[in-house]
């Protein structure tokens, strides 16, 4: 797929709790095609110690409204830079990079997709993409607490929504691994994003039940365009970058200790 | 060359990486990255830390060697106009000649960039490039058997580096790029670990450039053959200072991570300020430093 390097205007801004904004972004042009998934590297103009772009996965597009989502988590200088920006403001987007998770096989396959913290954003475009061609969709979302859970009311509109707090303050209590929605096995197709020992453990459970299982890794990046060779991850073909090979990948492919 | 302007090693893949974005046609000259005799898997993640106006990499020469490049790499640069050259490196003298031997039948790549300034791999590398014999021994042994355009890379790395670019002169190269990357290292306090997998990493972008128009203008002086410039040149008028300086052309590198059209932008600026300062060609400016 073409890359583009885009200046992206903020529409609006979504203060979604202390640690999470929503930007809704247009451009003058129409934009590319972008598939669930994929993920935008973003320029962050004016900070003393954030040099590199920083890799932010695409939360939603609305090809109607010409409107890209980005779901930003302040984490240091340059997501905070971000997440400060205002309504008006341009951010400098790298896209479409990466690739897609598979579509699953079967129209009636039983899916999950389960998020955890920011991990979510790729699984609301996803989601979406499954709903509007038919597939029947679960979602299994967790966070720390009923604060930290993110778009309930988007996924809702695409299937079940299902959630875990570590706290307990909303859904069940504990680890999304906890929840009963994945006692015995009830799925087909699993798709998951979140922190790596989150995945890691979905990942388990997807082998011990011989369930077919696709994870979003985010490793640091460099590039985005595989170029650098700085975000790999070893894999049954070696080492692969994230950026070009991901982000996506099938667990079977990678060599995890699970 | 049509301009001065190349791409650096490790920053610009095989180039097609960037096609989207720019007209491959219009760079000076397009590097390659390390490539050498047999595939490597490079070093374990995490292999990259940012750092203040700059990051370190470890990333250990990742690449499937010359016979892949030569079979599946090559088929789709031949055609780009434009210099591509091969950043070649080894472990041992012997790797360094097999390799420059396969490239020397490679009638579209019209030079070879030997990278004897590896911070990140165990052997060979760097280990030739802070030793003037070392160097001085490798580049003869190569240019032995390749006879195209001999760029060498040095490293900066080491206490002098002119005498070091004079060995290698005299060793047969036909021009000398630097600096690579200084070696460096990153430590998260949180868990009090190093950050790279391999603890020290080779440092780049901006952080680097004050030291690396030093050594330009340091070997600039020191040697008869062209320098080729590099460190942290983030726009034109860092491109215009390695001139200034000395450097007959110059290579952008970690640049290309934060906007990859910036290589023509700034062929593009040194042609306005060539333009702007009654400079008919940029020529004009090479070691035009006024002192």
């Amino acid at each position: 797929m073409k890359k583009f390097i885009l200046d992206l205007t903020i529409t609006h801004k979504v203060q979604l709790n202390e640690q999470n904004v929503l930007l809704k972004l247009t451009t003058i042009d129409q934009l590319p095609e972008i598939l669930p998934g994929q993920f935008a590297e973003i320029r962050v103009d004016g900070s003393p110690t954030t040099f590199l772009r920083r890799p932010i996965s695409i939360n939603f597009v609305d090809y109607e409204k010409n409107e890209l989502w980005l779901l930003i988590q302040i984490v240091g200088d340059g997501t905070r830079r971000m997440a400060d920006m205002e309504v008006g403001q341009t951010l400098n987007a790298i896209l479409p990079l990466g690739n897609t998770f598979t579509m699953p096989a079967e129209k009636n396959a039983r899916i999950v997709l389960i998020g955890g913290g920011v991990g979510i954003a790729p699984l609301l475009m996803f989601g979406e993409k499954l709903h509007s061609m038919g597939y029947n969709c679960n979602f299994l979302l967790g966070a720390r607490s009923k604060t930290d859970l993110l778009q309930l009311d988007e996924f809702e509109r695409y299937g079940k929504v299902y959630t875990t707090t570590e706290d307990g303050s909303y859904g069940e209590k504990g680890y999304v691994t906890h929840h009963s929605l994945l006692i015995g096995s009830n799925f087909d197709y699993i798709y998951t994003c979140g922190p790596t020992p989150m995945m890691k453990a979905v990942a388990s459970y997807a082998a011990i039940n011989g369930v077919f299982c696709e994870v979003s890794l985010e490793n640091m990046m460099g590039c985005g365009i595989g170029a650098c060779l700085c975000c790999v991850t070893d894999t049954t073909e070696g080492n692969l970058c994230v950026c070009t090979e991901g982000p996506i990948f099938n667990i079977t492919k990678l060599k995890w200790q699970i | 060359m049509k301009n001065p302007v190349m791409t650096a090693s490790g920053t610009f893949g095989y180039g097609t990486e960037y096609s989207d974005f720019i007209d491959l046609s219009r760079i000076g000259g397009i590097i390659v990255k390390g490539t050498t005799l047999r595939e490597r898997q490079g070093n374990p993640y995490p292999r990259m830390a940012e750092t203040p106006s700059g990051m370190l990499n470890a990333v250990g020469l990742q690449n499937k060697g010359i016979d892949y490049f030569v079979n599946h790499i090559y088929p789709t640069l031949k055609d780009i106009d434009t210099n591509v050259m091969i950043n070649l490196s080894g472990s041992t003298t012997e790797d360094y000649i097999k390799t420059a031997e396969i490239i020397n039948t490679l009638d579209k790549i019209p030079g070879i960039e030997l990278n004897i300034s590896c911070p990140n791999v165990k052997e060979g590398g760097m280990a030739f490039g802070v030793s003037c014999l070392a160097a001085s021994q490798v580049v003869a042994e190569v240019r032995k058997v390749y006879h195209k355009e001999l760029m060498v890379k040095l490293s900066p790395n080491v206490t002098d580096i002119a005498e070091i670019a004079k060995g290698v002169e005299g060793a047969g190269a036909d021009s000398i790029s630097l600096i690579n990357t200084l070696l460096g290292m990153a430590i998260d306090a949180k868990t009090r670990k190093p950050v790279l997998s391999t603890i020290t990493g080779g440092l780049s972008g901006p952080a680097v450039k004050p030291i690396a128009l030093r050594m330009v203008w340091q070997v600039a002086k020191a040697v008869k053959v062209p320098v080729i410039g590099l460190g942290g040149i983030m726009n034109a008028t860092d491109a215009i200072e390695f001139m200034l300086a000395g450097a007959t052309a110059i290579q952008v590198g970690t640049a290309n991570f934060i906007d990859p059209a910036i290589s023509v932008k700034i062929v593009d600026g040194i042609d306005n300020y060539l333009n702007k300062n009654g400079f008919s060609s940029a020529k004009d400016i090479i070691g035009a430093l006024e002192i």
